[in-house]
């Protein structure tokens, strides 16, 4: 490991200002993806800012009636918010299908949209990777790719973005928070992450030196009506084979507002507007669920070895949505 | 003459217990000898080819950095005849991952930036990874692990087989699999001019001690191998590793200790696994389901520098009955690390085979299969005609079928659904044999009146300090409290490895010699004090075991709940009821058994090892990426023992449990996949991937 400075930073401004004035500081907070990512030399920071102390940790009720949630809130705490799991449980559910216990106890919700993918080339140094080294080339393509993208890959790029939670978020509209070098904004998390394209070694929008401070949940009425179903090849601590985050909002049996989102099919949590699209406006049926299903995998474009994703991913999709009509 | 039972059955805690969970126990790297410092082992990233030149200058300028070894300035070993263990001793890579060099450096950190600095320059050839039925390499080994023969013949199988009424041709596939205990290997060297002395974590002291001895060219009483605790091994350190010889190379270096852990991520490369395997059965048998053919033909690799080759066939040797029967092993040497043994090698893959093809015969033949094989029971052992020592896989089967509330079937059927799941059971038998090896022990008692045994056992987790406390005991005839068992050091008396589920049978009975003879010497009463002590050597003992077949058995049933949309499979439930003599400790015998089935499912439903082409390595190589089955994956397992006594295995009349439990149980899993969903699967393991574009909704 290369000795690097270590730095606590007192206020998210001055966090900024630290990191951005070196081109390879790193934010640290929960630490559970940088610090085996420092081990495994895929990521040799010359500094660390430690910004898990800047009071981040806050679960709040916005005027608009939704949630802002501190960066540094643990993901075991979001999950364990009563307003989470009664509001928007598909958000509480993709927590806990997350990780392991002792993770989530430790991870943070920055943190969480900002970990790397799991794409083996990625995490071994011995090998190129476009992501890691960029130029390099993705030997994914050819090797090991059968838990890496079916949608929005590039010849540098075929890995998948590994969190359950975003996938949740993003289908809840979330809003992201940003301390930047030249001030405050917001973006929205659709959009925040990237489709590798080229530049498979940015995942995200992020400058260097943007921090997150919070996500933003709007209020929203399909939410209290969502569910997050995980298919993976064990039943806990496993990264998602494919995951579907479904919200409804039904209208004396009409779906006035559907949410879908994608877990492990992309560089980004995906959002499946064209499958949103089919349900709007109609009864949600088995058949119609078949039908919002295809629209959205029709346009899939599988690898060698994971073409067993598409199914998949259909058949969960169609589950979920089924299941999720039929809360109360 | 057998032992008196009086401690031996017992539930009793370990004895090392509160040690391990208060932090006190030491494990091999927690040793730090005065003036420690550490290694890293420097690995090749070509499959085949030559180290052509190494530029250390960069890691050397690091701030600590002691020394970079390599081929060209290591030290020169003494012949060891494993060339795994041959390490730094010519420029040749025969894998990728191999050890090249080591980077010895006064922090742990400064080692580990040191190794990323130091260019290795290679002269690269094309590689062979693949293990391919149609491999040209095939051979066929003489022998097979440890010694078995690698073909067998009796009868005419294929007239058999061509006029069997009921047939079955099937090929099955497992993937390389790699031993993963909780501790990974590590060594504390400290090379001194007239002696070295290891901290080891190994199986056995005694076979680290000598090959040590005959790579440094050391008499074998100046090299001293300790492991007082080992966290886990199943089998990956059964033999010592090339690490432990690195170790103490670099102890000789900078003449200094030195420690070497070796890494999660490097234990997928130079300390052993499972071959993958692929395997044609076939079986014949008439309308009662009385087999008449029986053929186990196995392909698997090994590397190109020695050859290792799994007994995988040697249980269709024994298993069945039927008097025509062939087994063969083929061989082809790839541009890959040596497999070794891992938990139950040969009966692991072997019975997930055979077991699955009975399966199949069974649904052939409109016969349950749990009766199939009750009319497959031989007389004698078919391979040698030998008598059975004991054979208890009918009550296995019978017991099983009851506790688990199995539902005799006859031909295809169908478990019934539930919802989204698909449900189904299956069964298949277990098998290992029980073996025993000639090992030394020491008993005492000392002036304060407490007795001690010394032996250079090892204690890798299973328990065994505390069963050979009990049998102490009981020897002695006196309490579990009034012995100590010292184990874990070369420096007691000789004693095999723990391998081969042979630990409590080969200790054990030198042990009960040792408690005997000390006795005996007591009750002469002419010794002139305190301490007495007898040292005794089974060798002439187990040379004259009589030639009898010795095997525990068992048998296994599984439920399993397949999802129709996701294609994933659960084990609900699990009953594994064995038979293996005498179980000298219930609690630790309980343990070894839910182990070795839990190790089952994950072999049956996760454990893959991911061969990169292109690379040669294989590309998973962490517990993220390689997965074992995780708490949530286990639900009920039952286990349960016949009540067996076999006076001809050992004086203890106990059989091995380390390994039998994880035979069987892939085969018990895939057979009650095949019932829930109607789709046979013959390559491991049974993942999402695989099942989901194949069942239907």
């Amino acid at each position: 490991m290369r000795p690097f400075d270590y730095h606590r930073a007192a206020d998210p401004r001055a966090a900024v200002a630290a990191v951005a004035r070196r081109p390879e500081a790193r934010f640290l907070a929960g630490g559970t993806n940088l610090i085996d990512l420092m081990r495994l030399g895929v990521e040799a920071p010359e500094l660390l800012v430690d910004v898990s102390r800047l009071g981040g940790g806050r679960i709040a009720e916005t005027e608009a009636g939704g949630l802002l949630i501190g960066a540094s809130v643990r993901n075991s705490e979001l999950a364990a918010d009563h307003r989470v799991r009664d509001d928007y449980p598909v958000l509480a559910q993709a927590l806990l299908n997350g990780a392991s216990g002792q993770l989530r106890n430790l991870a943070t919700v920055a943190g969480n949209l900002l970990q790397r993918t799991r794409c083996l080339y990625f995490q071994d140094v011995t090998k190129p990777c476009n992501k890691r080294s960029p130029g390099s080339g993705c030997p994914a393509i050819e090797g090991e790719h059968a838990n890496l993208a079916i949608f929005g890959h590039s010849e540098h790029c075929v890995a998948t973005h590994p969190s359950d939670m975003a996938v949740a978020m993003v289908a809840l509209d979330a809003t992201v928070h940003l301390e930047g070098p030249s001030g405050p904004r917001t973006t929205p998390l659709i959009g925040f992450h990237r489709l590798p394209g080229d530049a498979p070694d940015r995942d995200t929008v992020l400058h260097h030196g943007e921090l997150i401070t919070a996500v933003e949940l709007p209020p929203l009425a399909a939410a209290r009506r969502s569910l997050y179903r995980k298919a993976r090849e064990r039943r806990s601590f496993a990264f998602a084979l494919v995951s579907v985050a479904a919200a409804l909002e039904l209208d004396r049996g009409e779906v006035r507002d559907a949410r879908v989102a994608l877990g492990g099919v992309a560089h980004v949590p995906w959002r499946a507007t064209r499958a949103e699209e089919m349900l709007r406006g109609g009864p949600l049926t088995e058949e119609r669920a078949h039908a919002a299903a295809e629209a959205e995998l029709a346009h899939a474009t599988p690898l060698r070895d994971n073409a067993y994703k598409v199914p998949l991913a259909h058949r969960l999709i169609v589950r979920t949505l089924l299941d999720v009509a039929e809360r109360p | 003459m057998s032992v008196a039972v009086r401690s031996i059955g017992a539930a009793i805690d370990r004895v090392e217990g509160r040690e391990k969970v208060t932090g006190e126990a030491k494990y091999a790297y927690e040793h730090s000898p005065p003036g420690f410092v550490y290694a890293t082992a420097l690995q090749s990233t070509i499959a085949k080819g030559e180290v052509v030149g190494v530029d250390a200058e960069a890691a050397l300028a690091v701030p600590g950095v002691l020394g970079v070894l390599w081929h060209e300035d290591a030290p020169r070993l003494h012949e060891v005849s494993d060339a795994e263990l041959e390490i730094l001793q010519s420029p040749r890579v025969a894998y990728r991952g191999q050890i090249v060099g080591a980077v010895i450096a006064e922090r742990y950190e400064a080692a580990r930036q040191a190794e990323r600095l130091v260019r290795i320059e290679y002269s690269e050839h094309p590689h062979d990874v693949l293990l391919r039925a149609d491999h040209p390499g095939f051979y066929e080994p003489e022998k097979v692990n440890p010694s078995y023969p690698g073909r067998t013949e009796e009868g005419d199988f294929d007239q058999a087989f061509a006029t069997a009424e009921v047939t079955i041709d099937r090929t099955y596939e497992t993937p390389a699999e790699h031993n993963n205990p909780m501790e990974p290997h590590a060594s504390v060297a400290v090379w001194r001019e007239d002696g070295i002395t290891v901290y080891d974590s190994t199986q056995g002291a005694s076979s680290v001690q000598d090959i040590v001895a005959k790579a440094f060219g050391l008499e074998r009483e100046r090299v001293r191998v300790l492991s007082a605790h080992v966290g886990g091994g199943f089998g990956s350190k059964g033999t010592p590793r090339p690490h432990v010889i690195l170790a103490v190379m670099a102890s000789q270096a900078v003449r200094r200790p030195v420690k070497l852990a070796v890494t999660r991520q490097q234990m997928f490369d130079f300390t052993g696994y499972r071959t993958p395997t692929i395997q044609r059965v076939r079986l014949g048998c008439d309308r009662q389901g009385r087999l008449s053919a029986t053929a186990h033909a196995v392909y698997e690799q090994s590397s190109t520098i020695r050859e290792f080759a799994e007994q995988t066939a040697t249980p269709t040797r024994m298993m069945y009955s039927g008097e025509n029967r062939r087994t063969s092993h083929h061989l082809t040497r790839l541009d890959v690390p040596t497999p070794s043994w891992m938990r139950a090698p040969g009966e692991t893959p072997g019975m997930y085979a055979l077991e699955s093809a009975v399966d199949e015969l069974a649904i052939a033949a409109g016969i349950d299969p749990v009766e199939l094989r009750l009319r497959n029971e031989p007389e004698v052992d078919p391979e040698t005609g030998h008598r059975w020592s004991s054979r208890s896989l009918v009550a296995c089967l019978r017991e099983g079928a009851e506790r688990f509330g199995w539902i005799p079937r006859h031909g295809a059927s169908r478990g019934p659904r539930n919802g989204h799941w698909l449900t189904g059971t299956g069964v298949a038998s277990s098998v290992y044999p029980a073996r025993r090896r000639p090992s030394e022990a020491r008993a005492r008692l000392e002036p304060d009146g407490g007795y001690v045994i010394e032996i250079a056992a090892a204690d890798i987790g299973t328990g065994a300090r505390t069963a050979l406390t009990q049998i102490a005991a009981d020897a002695l005839e006196v309490s579990p409290g009034e012995v100590r068992v010292d184990l874990g050091d070369s420096g007691y008396p000789t004693a095999p490895l723990a391998g081969g589920s042979m630990g409590t049978a080969s200790w054990g009975s030198a042990v009960v010699k040792a408690c005997r003879e000390l006795r005996a010497t007591l009750a002469r009463g002419d010794t002139p004090g305190l301490p007495v002590e007898a040292h005794v050597d089974t060798g002439a003992e187990v040379q004259g075991d009589e030639a009898l077949a010795r095997y525990a058995f068992g048998a296994q049933f599984v439920e399993v709940h397949v999802n129709a949309d996701t294609g994933e499979v659960h084990v609900p439930r699990a009953v594994g009821v064995f038979a293996a003599g005498r179980i000298v400790n219930a609690k630790t015998a309980r343990s070894q058994f839910i182990g070795g089935m839990t190790m089952g499912i994950g072999m049956a439903l996760h454990e893959e090892s991911l061969l990169d082409l292109r690379f040669g390595d294989y590309a998973n190589h962490d517990l993220a990426t390689y997965h074992v089955p995780s708490c949530a994956d286990i639900e009920e397992l039952e286990v349960a023992w016949i009540d067996e006594h076999d006076p001809h295995v050992n004086p203890i009349g106990a059989k091995g449990i380390g390994e039998i439990g994880i035979v069987g149980t892939a085969a018990a899993v895939a057979n009650a996949v095949h019932h829930a969903t109607g789709i046979r699967f013959r390559a491991l393991p049974i993942t999402p991937a695989r099942v989901v574009g194949r069942v239907s909704r």
